[in-house]
């Protein structure tokens, strides 16, 4: 698995935020809404702008899409903290152009007193996909980050006079998921809004109930300061907080979540968009995809992405006997071993470093024009490498932006084709076919699919159909065909 | 290296050394002993329960060098006997072709593969540096789009369905199942044909083959016959 110490890069447009909520979708755009009524939209999730402000401006909100309302929780400070409540707004629509896009209130559904162990801030939303029961966490460092059950059709608690249940101390932005039998608790620990010098960092505990308890993966409970750690900062970015799961599609999930500093960006806060990962029972923070030259393995098979070429051995070919061979005394040695003396023979090498292939050597034998692509045993060739380069003003999708996979060093292009089949084009011109979708998937491979494959309607996904081709099908989380591993060659 | 693969390469030097290298001694001298194969006992078979095709017309070898991409197709497209790519044999048939009369056999293996070393040697011809042609008749009731032909060889080998070339494999390799891979391509209702070039270095040499459906699952429901005009 490819192993990313920095974040690939960052988002395009628009998006500085802080206490980013869950995104959510409505008519085909993403909306995340943050602090002091911040809104970023986005069309494809790659490129953000600013949305319109809702009504009620608060702190750290959350939302939801439950039935045919988006439910928003908002909190805001009633006097000195710890006294809070947390507010319902909803509206039908986030497009504040359509005619239902009017946002309601509902009311305070959770409060702190100022007294009592909690601060009611940052809630964080979770419709359970197993029965159907909505539930929100919410708390900040002082006291416990609480759990109540909400009504789904109303967006209010379900027994006012229920009693929250304490989960966890020692964190803010708390959030739920479900997955495999698990119910999830995420939450920021570590100091904010101190730029660079913030601790924020995600952590996590895990129960088999969603009412606790949580324990971490050292069997710590979250009430008593566990967590494991989900992610940290790295790289450039500082202080990564408020965690969201997105859920996209079987096998492909992003979280969401905002760094206190990206330093690339003078400090500020910032919206950041990953792959969502799972690993022994645990959520695991992905990597979007660096830039870069790659060999492209299948999972299924083993075998890498080729031009179908004839390849030259790396070094040039040797003869295995008599021959004018470049490294001295031909043949194996007595037994087959090398010669005595060192150097020379089968298995004695040339005496000296084999340089990588140039590519401008070996290309000369290659055809012009279109070629076909194959899969072939990885043999550190120069048609078996690929780069992956970012294209600038062409969109992407939930966190990068969309790349061309060329033959290194070369400007030829990997490309669909009407028949559902793939080429390999003499030169990259921008075509949607040549633009390509690489989403890390939960297992930690990457799924490549090109940004439309003309005259298909359907998203199609490189699919290692045998051992020595490759073609487009139908995504499949369940096999092996459209899993890759991207290899530093 | 382990002493196996250490075998093989000076097996290979060995037999690299030779234009073409002798039959294998102690070779049997007819079919009848053939440990995989079997002669076809009915008219008509079908594919197996993983839809590989086991029916097969099998030219005695040829003589063929090398396995990289050029070699080969530089060997299979030479005109060993007429119209190679059109003929459809019967069992028994001969061609004539470097200098010796050859002939075709119809054989049903027993296996998922087709062991052409096993027909070689039980035939007393060489194994090695050799090319062998297979071709069958796959008969299809109704017109079939989106299926693909995968197949295996060991070593090298290229594919036609209805004379079109739609899969092509080099180097020294061992069959791997559904290793060449053609694009999807229709067979049409009634014959097809289905032409194999399978070309050996040295060692052990067999192939299979099989279509996949639009899924990429075993196609079936069709028949195979050695004659055209099944349906």
């Amino acid at each position: 698995m490819l192993a990313l110490l920095t974040r690939a890069m960052a988002l395009d447009g628009e998006f500085r935020i802080h206490d980013p909520s869950t995104l959510v979708r409505c008519d085909g755009r993403f909306y995340t809404y943050g602090t002091g009524g911040t809104c970023l939209v986005s069309e494809d999730g790659w490129t953000w702008g600013r949305g319109a402000t809702p009504p009620r401006r608060g702190m750290a909100p959350d939302i939801i899409h439950v039935g045919d309302r988006y439910l928003m929780y908002v909190a805001r400070n009633v006097g000195a903290q710890p006294r809070a409540d947390i507010n319902l707004v909803w509206t039908r629509s986030l497009d504040t152009n359509s005619p239902d896009g009017k946002w309601e209130e509902a009311g305070v559904v959770a409060s702190s007193d100022g007294v009592e162990d909690c601060n009611a801030i940052d809630p964080g939303l979770m419709l359970d996909p197993t029965d159907g029961k909505l539930w929100m966490v919410y708390g900040s460092y002082f006291g416990f980050i609480r759990l109540l059950e909400l009504d789904p059709k109303s967006g209010l608690r379900q027994d006012p006079n229920a009693t929250p249940v304490n989960l966890a101390i020692n964190c803010e932005a708390p959030i739920l998921i479900q997955e495999g039998g698990w119910y999830y608790l995420l939450a920021t620990h570590g100091s904010c809004c101190r730029g660079a010098d913030s601790g924020y960092n995600l952590r996590m505990g895990r129960s088999r109930k969603v009412t606790g308890p949580y324990l971490d993966h050292e069997g710590v409970e979250m009430i008593r300061g566990g967590g494991k750690l989900f992610a940290g900062s790295r790289g450039r970015v500082i202080g990564p907080g408020h965690f969201g799961r997105i859920q996209l599609e079987d096998g492909v999930e992003k979280f969401s979540c905002h760094y206190e500093a990206d330093l690339d960006r003078g400090g500020a806060s910032v919206l950041d968009l990953r792959p969502l990962l799972w690993k022994d029972g645990w959520p695991v923070a992905g990597d979007n995809l660096q830039e870069g030259t790659y060999q492209i393995e299948s999972v299924r098979t083993g075998t890498v992405l080729e031009l179908a070429v004839e390849g030259t051995p790396v070094g040039g070919r040797r003869e295995r006997r008599g021959g004018p061979g470049p490294g001295g005394p031909a043949g194996p040695g007595p037994g087959g071993g090398p010669p005595p003396g060192g150097g020379g023979g089968l298995f004695g090498g040339t005496g000296r470093s084999i340089p990588d292939q140039d590519v401008a050597q070996v290309s000369t034998n290659w055809p012009i024009g279109e070629l076909p692509l194959r899969m072939a045993t990885y043999l550190c060739q120069a048609q078996q490498k690929w780069s992956i380069t970012a294209v600038t003003n062409a969109g992407g999708y939930l966190g990068s932006p969309y790349f061309k996979i060329t033959v290194a060093n070369t400007d030829r292009a990997l490309a669909a084709t009407a028949e559902g089949e793939l080429i390999v084009v003499p030169a990259f011109t921008g075509a949607p076919e040549q633009l390509w979708r690489i989403d890390q998937l939960a297992d930690g491979t990457w799924r490549l699919q090109p940004k439309s494959t003309p005259g298909h309607p359907q998203p199609f996904a490189l699919s290692a159909v045998g051992a020595s081709f490759a073609t487009l099908s139908k995504f499949d989380a369940g096999s092996n065909k459209h899993h890759w591993i991207l290899k530093a060659p | 290296m382990n002493i196996r693969c250490l075998k093989r390469a000076l097996t290979s030097l060995l037999l690299a050394a030779l234009p073409l290298a002798e039959p294998p001694a102690g070779a049997a001298d007819g079919p009848g002993t053939w440990p995989t194969l079997q002669r076809p006992a009915s008219a008509e078979s079908a594919p197996d329960a993983d839809g590989f095709i086991r029916r097969w017309l099998i030219l005695e070898p040829l003589p063929a060098m090398g396995l990289t991409d050029g070699a080969v197709q530089s060997s299979v497209k030479k005109e060993h006997f007429p119209d190679p790519f059109t003929v459809l044999p019967k069992d028994g048939d001969k061609v004539t072709t470097a200098g010796a009369e050859r002939t075709w056999h119809a054989v049903d293996t027993t296996q998922y593969n087709v062991n052409l070393f096993h027909f070689a040697r039980s035939l007393g011809k060489p194994t090695s540096n050799v090319l062998f042609w297979g071709v069958t008749v796959v008969n299809c009731a109704e017109e079939l789009k989106d299926v693909r032909l995968a197949i295996g060889s060991n070593a090298a080998s290229v594919w036609w369905v209805n004379g079109s070339e739609v899969v092509g494999i080099y180097g020294d390799r061992q069959t791997v199942i559904d290793d060449g891979v053609s694009k999807r391509l229709t067979l049409k209702k009634g014959t097809n044909i289905v032409r194999c070039a399978v070309v050996n270095g040295g060692g052990a040499t067999d192939f299979c083959a099989r279509f996949l459906d639009a899924s990429d699952q075993p196609l079936k429901g069709y028949s195979v016959r050695l004659s055209a005009g099944g349906n």
